[in-house]
């Protein structure tokens, strides 16, 4: 294990963007550079063999997910990369600090799985909000076009990339992977049926790759440092370094790049300092509000793809967010659930009914309507709503964090029927 | 009509897409930017000149949130209510908000100075509770400094 | 084939197909909302959900949508599950968060899909306690109502709408469980397939506004199997009657034809027979006035005029039956049986006969799976409407080869749809003037018919040298059409188009000789439409290149009527020929067949036949200026009162049955029949039913020979029972009829069906021809077609109904020869052709509100440059005279006609017996 932090540690404590100049003097467009020279083969391989799994919060691993991609004479063409910069996960809020960091970062990343799958054509799909994030990517795109970094023959070689920000118009459901394909075609954002998956049949029908921001910057280190660099990083057998953040009422909300691995106890005392004084801890969300919630018995566990799915949750985007002794677990859930139904594309019905079912008798216990009775038939939407029962990983997503809080919260719901109210007003 | 500014911006968008209904969410955003929100009128200009149906374009107009079909104020204010800075406070914030303003959460103010929407998460829960005035973020608030805030906005 | 196991038991399935798909032809009651036979799998409701097992030994399972799951060799699942049950039963539930409980008053109660699955499912009893969302309906227009809170969110209307059916006017609004279906602002919807709806919402969201002006329940009404009168295609229908009114059209499901859809001129056409206009009694007309006559009387005084007669001359009719036209024919001699039409039209159709004897033709389903196809000619969305439906789904084709290469199965439908994009197989439209195809053809060409048979003939020539008529190298330019290049190219996604038409005939030739030599199922259309034998001619010639070339090749041919081809086949001859024989013959009396004379040929030359008879008898359903000058007029019964022979455009011989049995109304044979055996004629009283008809039909002509086998003759009975008309839940008959007597009537005798007027009868499933409703256990909605297929939209149990009279060729037929000379416009004057209207260009259809009310208004249009040559602008008054009468109309400019040409819209009263194409001038008129 080294404690390098690779993505970070070039990003100006102004908190100003690395031009591109100054990005090269750090050792940017290295990897890429690397990259071309090796073909895309050897650059998937050894994505691959890193065991780099993706950071936009399903954790399937990165070079596997390339293989699919057809390549050569006979492929289908264009082919598409598309870095995934819709975050919008409650509670999450890394790859921002990406873009409006290290834009160039980006960039490379994007170029290196280019090439990996033979992509002629990249976009940056951006949710629209993060207007300082547009801002630098379009600079730095405009500076990687000028020089020749981007366009035909990028680095004097023989191949050409394109590459596009494309400004998002809002939803969440533009994050998933094919929303986000029918959202840049200028359609609803409606999931798309897999398989086919869109390495086969993507954006426009071509072959495409979606990965997430934080996915993408790690790259061009692993061409630049190789593979054994890479896993080195880790605590884990998930390679690299994880973007880790914690928001709530700790004393130190922040974003912090930490090896992969690094408890929940350690993220939580000493990067984030522990909670703030007059609170108590009471649960986390690990990784986004489509996570289930850990309690105090958590806290030694790896934060890693595997051992988070170990104890009941998923590590999903890494940034947790934390529930006190002074907030209602109840209200924290309906709020949850307020979003989730909000964001329903309304393409499945489980989604689009269970979700609003769910978020109406979570408010009807705030406001002391609710019965042990609802209990059970909030146990039943979460049921109702499990994978492989809706269309996307919505909904499923959705019904983690309330399942859990039943689970370790069941006696607060119980308070809110015994006292007609909520007990946190 | 769109205006000629209107239809090179969009034309630009164009040329990243193989197809021109492709380009309907950044021409929806062109048009919007300048025009403030997206009428009826919007709408039919933006669809025929993409080549695209009036109803192709208001089912996907109406799916996004950060397009606007009906007016809004010269300044609008993206209120985050999701998790985090429900946490930190955005109960209070909502309360002063809408009792400065005199609105409800998706109204305008009488004056026509402010819309106020709820907006999901900012994607800054580290300085919860946040909220966006056109395109300024704003972080780590109060419902004092949420108000000060405000004053900037004319 | 492949092997499922379905709860433990093994089956034969496709596996070809998805698992919903399989249960279903297995006779599973299998729950489903967003799946349509027809629209294929989303999986969007979840309705379908069944367990599947990796393996014997895996007892934990996971829930599948059967819908979204290959049929694939040795899968095991089970509906019964219940984990699944529980499943299914939430979906409903779910959906019942917002559907109000207003079934009782809504208009799809007893035969709503949602209403079937909710039994199906168990779900009974309501959890959700919270307030429904509620929406604003909108105006559709005359056809379809719209009830937005009994949505369910299944996406099926849109995607029939806008992805099956091509309209643009219609999608979904919104988001989350607030998702809209309907139009952008409230408007008439502008597809002419907008009636499906009906049928494809599974709830009461879109309703038949028509049936909402008569509403009764599905239940309550009796039905017959019947056949569309309102053109030449024969779409299969299902007309609903109560108190002797008809209530509505349904579709009735063919494999071959219509599939699951009609056009709504189909649909909603059919309030003419219920017209104020009806003629319900005998009427006589003496010293101009008209009075009822009891109908002994009547028959006498016909008989009377027909024994005083020294000749009797017989009009058939193309929209009447070829038992009616059959016995006129018999009645009146081969020599006096004539055609409303003129010897142009019957010239064509006995063009389009011997083409069809001589070529092999398509049927709707195989221009369906057309993978390239050529239309000559024909502006098919207004003049055969259903097949424009089919001509959308064959550009599919060529895409579902390169969708077929990525394994993505066919039924997986918005997988193919996004990997195949804007892609759309080579459809060419060659028409005179612009169509509603034209946004997913490869090309367009436009220009006078000449012209249009120009193009065929060269297209026949590059496929193959020895066909006749002009080289291809000797055609180039064009002078007067246009190729007008379409957006999406056959290949190269959405490429810009090219700007200026690259107007190179001949390149265009060679475009289209090579797009249907290259396909695997290649297809010619083209039709009477634009009135031309040469483009008929040419249009068979493509054909035959092909064939000659090893191709499968087949032809569609449109034509006018429900009954064009049959009346052609019982050799009528045309009507100049029967106004010869009236002038030259004092004392003629003359029969007029379900025709009115005045919209079949020029005014003038009616006016001087009318006058020229001694005697007129007309047959008819409404009151016509025929009928007005009548002596004697005779309560004809129309499609939904009577049996009998339609012969389709592709010379299918289908029988369609009676719904109504009004008192006084009798088919026009019968009428005949009557005044006949009153002349004297006692031969005719052998003639007891239809079946008596048809026999001697077959013997008098052995082209017809099959027309018995269309349906089971009236003797055919199940198990010793008749075919119910009426559901098992028929209600009132008691009652019905108490303002009368009390004691319950007798139900009407039927000697020409097995079909009874009654709920009683064989419970069990009729042979193909005979089914009167699509209704099973469990299954009160249309979706019970399900039940009625030998496979999920295969051909019905026992094969589509009706009987092919033409036998495809061994081989390719003969060239013709004779292709046209260049259209030469002319300088001061236009060749004015015929433009249709799918609402406003039929007789019958436009005699009902709904489709009277959206058929356009009189208008003479050409092309920009000519009215601004000629120094007229849009809306002025303009005149054209054309066989002696004159014709004025508000100018219309439309940019898409040719050099030369102008057009106006044929059926519109107001040019009603023109006779075109014609040259004429256009002058304004103050
Ligand atoms: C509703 C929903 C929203 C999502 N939003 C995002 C997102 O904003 N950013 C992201 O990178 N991935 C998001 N994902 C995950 C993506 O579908 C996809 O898995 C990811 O972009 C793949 O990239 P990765 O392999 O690099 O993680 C979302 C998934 C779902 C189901
Ligand atoms: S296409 Fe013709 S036959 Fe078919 S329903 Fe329409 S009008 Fe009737
Ligand atoms: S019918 Fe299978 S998901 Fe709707």
């Amino acid at each position: 294990m080294t404690s390098e932090r690779p993505l970070t540690k070039d990003m100006k404590a102004d908190g100003e963007a690395l031009t591109l100049k100054e990005y090269e003097r750090a050792g940017g467009y290295q990897g890429i550079r690397k990259a071309l020279r090796m073909g895309p083969k050897d650059i998937t391989d050894q994505v691959t063999k890193s065991s780099l799994r993706g950071r936009g919060g399903a954790g399937f691993p990165t070079g596997s997910k390339w293989s699919f991609v057809p390549l050569g004479k006979d492929a289908p063409h264009p082919k598409y990369l598309i870095a995934n910069a819709d975050e919008m996960e409650p509670g999450t809020f890394k790859d921002r600090l990406l873009m409006e960091g290290n834009p160039h970062q980006l960039l490379e990343g994007m170029m290196v799985a280019s090439r990996a799958i033979e992509a002629d054509v990249a976009f940056v799909f951006l949710r629209g909000e993060y207007v300082l994030s547009a801002q630098r990517l379009q600079r730095a795109i405009a500076e990687a076009y000028a020089a020749g970094y981007l366009g035909e023959k990028i680095f004097g070689s023989e191949v050409g990339l394109e590459l596009h920000l494309h400004l998002s118009a809002g939803r969440y459901m533009c994050g998933e992977e094919t929303g986000l394909l029918n959202a840049l075609e200028g359609k609803r954002a409606n999931p798309r049926t897999k398989p086919p998956y869109p390495q086969i049949s993507g954006l426009f029908g071509k072959p495409t790759i979606v990965q997430n921001v934080e996915t993408l910057a790690n790259l061009p280190h692993i061409i630049n440092n190789g593979v054994e660099w890479f896993k080195k990083l880790s605590y884990s057998a998930d390679g690299g370094s994880k973007l880790y953040g914690a928001s709530g009422k700790v004393k130190r909300p922040g974003l912090w790049e930490l090896p992969m691995g690094t408890t929940i106890g350690e993220l939580l005392h000493e990067h984030a300092g522990g909670m703030r004084d007059g609170v108590e801890f009471r649960g986390l969300l690990p990784g986004g509000a489509s996570t289930d919630f850990l309690t105090e018995e958590h806290l030694d566990v790896k934060m890693d793809f595997t051992e988070v799915q170990k104890v009941g949750s998923r590590m999903g985007t890494g940034t947790m967010i934390i529930l006190d002794d002074q907030t209602c677990p109840v209200g924290m859930v309906w709020n949850l659930e307020d979003f989730f139904a909000q964001e329903s594309c309304g393409w499945c019905t489980p989604c689009w009914s269970g979700l609003r079912w769910a978020e109406r008798i979570l408010w009807a216990f705030e406001q002391g309507h609710g019965s042990e009775a609802d209990l059970e038939k909030l146990e039943w939407i979460c049921k109702f709503c499990a994978p492989g029962n809706t269309f996307c990983a919505l909904a499923p997503g959705a019904v983690e964090p309330l399942q859990s809080a039943l689970k370790y919260f069941r006696d607060d719901f119980l308070r809110h029927v015994r006292e007609k109210q909520c007990p946190w007003r | 009509m769109l205006s000629s500014e209107e239809r090179g911006e969009i034309e630009a968008e164009m040329l990243k897409y193989p197809n021109k209904q492709a380009a309907c969410i950044d021409a929806l955003k062109i048009v919007q930017r300048r025009r403030g929100w997206i009428s009826d009128e919007s709408i039919r200009e933006i669809a025929e000149f993409l080549g695209i149906s009036t109803d192709e374009l208001d089912g996907v107009a109406t799916f996004y949130n950060l397009i606007y079909r009906k007016p809004v104020g010269r300044h609008v204010i993206l209120l985050c209510n999701s998790v985090s800075c429900w946490i930190m406070g955005y109960n209070r914030l909502r309360k002063r908000l809408c009792e400065r303003l005199e609105i409800q959460l998706g109204e305008t103010t009488a004056d026509g100075r402010f819309t106020l929407l709820p907006i999901v998460c900012l994607g800054t829960c580290d300085h919860a509770p946040a909220l966006m005035v056109d395109d300024d973020l704003h972080r780590d608030l109060s419902p004092d400094s949420a108000e000060q805030i405000l004053e900037r906005y004319r | 084939m492949a092997t499922i196991y379905v709860d433990g038991k093994p089956h034969q399935v496709d596996a070809q197909q998805n698992l919903l798909h399989a249960c279903l032809t297995l006779g599973f009651n299998l729950p489903y909302f967003c799946w349509h036979p027809a629209l294929g799998s989303v999986g969007a409701c979840r309705q379908c959900a069944v367990k599947q097992f990796r393996s014997p030994e895996d007892k934990h399972g996971r829930l599948v949508m059967a819908c979204m799951t290959p049929a694939s060799e040795g899968a095991q699942i089970s509906i019964a599950d219940p984990e699944a049950v529980a499943f299914r039963k939430g979906i409903i539930e779910g959906m019942m968060e917002n559907h109000p409980h207003d079934c009782p008053v809504c208009d799809e109660g007893g035969e709503c899909h949602l209403q079937d699955m909710t039994v199906m499912t168990g779900h009974d009893y309501r959890r959700y306690e919270f307030p429904k969302r509620t929406f604003r309906n909108q105006y559709l227009g005359p056809f379809v109502n719209h009830e937005m809170n009994r949505c369910i969110q299944c996406y099926r209307c849109v995607r029939f709408y806008r992805e099956y059916a091509g309209g643009q006017d219609f999608n979904v609004f919104g988001i989350r469980n607030l998702a809209y279906f309907g139009r952008h602002e409230d408007g008439v919807l502008e597809s002419e397939f907008a009636g499906n709806l009906d049928e494809v919402c599974p709830t009461g969201v879109f309703t038949d506004a028509t049936h909402k002006h008569h509403y009764t329940r599905k239940w309550d009404m009796q039905f017959a199997p019947s056949i569309c009168v309102h053109c030449g295609l024969g779409c299969n229908i299902s007309p609903g009657e109560r108190y002797g009114m008809l209530r509505r059209i349904v579709n009735r499901y063919h494999g071959d034809i219509n599939g699951y859809f009609l056009c709504d001129r189909g649909r909603y056409g059919y309030e003419f027979v219920n017209s104020e206009q009806r003629i319900r009694q005998p009427q006589i007309r003496s010293n101009g006035q008209i009075q009822p006559v009891p109908k002994q009387q009547a028959i006498e005084e016909g008989g009377r005029f027909i024994a005083s007669a020294t000749t009797v001359i017989g009009i058939g009719s193309s929209r009447a039956s070829l038992e009616s036209n059959f016995a006129l024919r018999m009645a009146v001699g081969a020599n006096h049986f004539f055609a409303g039409a003129s010897t142009q039209e019957l010239q064509l159709l006995h063009l389009t006969l011997e083409i069809l004897r001589t070529t092999p033709v398509a049927s709707l389903r195989d221009v369906e799976d057309s993978d390239a196809v050529l239309v000559l000619g024909e502006d098919v969305s207004n003049y055969a409407p259903r097949m424009a439906l089919s001509l959308r789904q064959s550009v599919r084709q060529q895409p579902f080869a390169m969708t077929d290469k990525l394994k993505i199965p066919r039924w997986l439908d918005h997988a193919v749809r996004e990997a195949a994009q804007e892609h759309k197989g080579p459809l060419f439209m060659a028409t005179v003037a612009a169509t509603r195809l034209d946004d997913v053809a490869t090309d367009t060409y436009r220009g006078a018919p000449d012209e249009i048979a120009r193009l065929g003939y060269a297209v026949a020539r590059t496929l193959d040298p020895e066909a006749a008529g002009l080289r291809a190298t000797t055609a180039s330019g064009s002078l007067a059409g246009q190729i007008v290049r379409a957006v999406r190219a056959v290949t190269g996604l959405g490429k810009p188009p090219s700007g200026a038409p690259d107007a190179d005939f001949e390149t265009m030739a060679q475009r289209i000789a090579q797009a249907l030599n290259g396909a695997e199922r290649p297809l010619v259309i083209s039709g009477l439409g634009c009135r031309s034998g040469p483009v008929l001619k040419a249009a068979a010639n493509v054909v035959r290149a092909l064939q000659r070339n090893g191709k499968p090749a087949r032809i569609a041919l449109a034509v006018p009527e429900c009954n064009s081809l049959g009346l052609a086949m019982l050799g009528a001859k045309p009507f100049e020929e029967a106004l010869a024989v009236a002038r030259e013959h004092s004392g003629t009396t003359a029969i007029m067949l379900e025709n009115d004379l005045y919209r079949q040929a020029p005014g003038s030359d009616v006016d001087v036949f009318l006058r020229s008879a001694n005697h007129l008898i007309a047959l008819d359903h409404l009151q016509n200026r025929t009928t007005a000058t009548a002596e004697l007029t005779f309560p004809a019964a129309t499609f939904a009162e009577s049996d009998g022979t339609l012969v389709n455009n592709e010379g299918r011989a289908q029988r369609f049955f009676q719904a109504l049995t009004p008192q006084e109304i009798q088919e026009s044979w019968r009428w005949l029949r009557d005044i006949f055996v009153a002349a004297g004629r006692r031969e005719f009283s052998a003639w007891k039913t239809l079946d008596d008809v048809i026999q001697s039909l077959v013997s008098e002509f052995p082209d017809l020979a099959q027309v018995a086998e269309a349906a089971p003759a009236a003797s055919f009975r199940m198990a010793g029972e008749k075919i119910p008309r009426q559901p098992h839940r028929y209600s009132g008959r008691t009652a019905m009829l108490a303002n009368i007597n009390v004691s319950e009537p007798k139900p009407p005798d039927d000697p020409d069906s097995s079909l009874s007027y009654s709920m009683e009868g064989n419970p069990d499933q009729p042979p193909a021809a005979l089914i009167p409703f699509a209704w099973a256990g469990g299954w009160n909605s249309y979706q019970a077609w399900n039940k009625f297929q030998e496979e999920i939209a295969g051909p019905l149990r026992g094969g589509n109904p009706g009987v092919r009279l033409f036998q495809p060729p061994a081989q390719a037929g003969e060239y013709f020869q004779d292709a046209p000379k260049r259209f030469q416009p002319r300088e001061g004057e236009w060749l004015v052709v015929p433009l249709y209207h799918v609402f406003g260009s039929e007789e019958l259809s436009i005699l009902s509100p709904g489709v009277k009310q959206l058929s356009p208004k009189p208008y003479i249009a050409m092309n920009d440059e000519h009215a601004k040559g000629a120094g007229l602008q849009a809306e002025d008054m303009v005149e054209l005279a054309i066989g002696g009468a004159s014709y004025r109309a508000a100018l219309q400019i439309r940019p898409d006609l040719p050099v030369g040409i102008a057009g106006v819209p044929v059926g519109v009263d107001l040019f009603a017996g023109i006779q075109l194409p014609a040259w004429s001038k256009i002058e304004r008129v103050s």
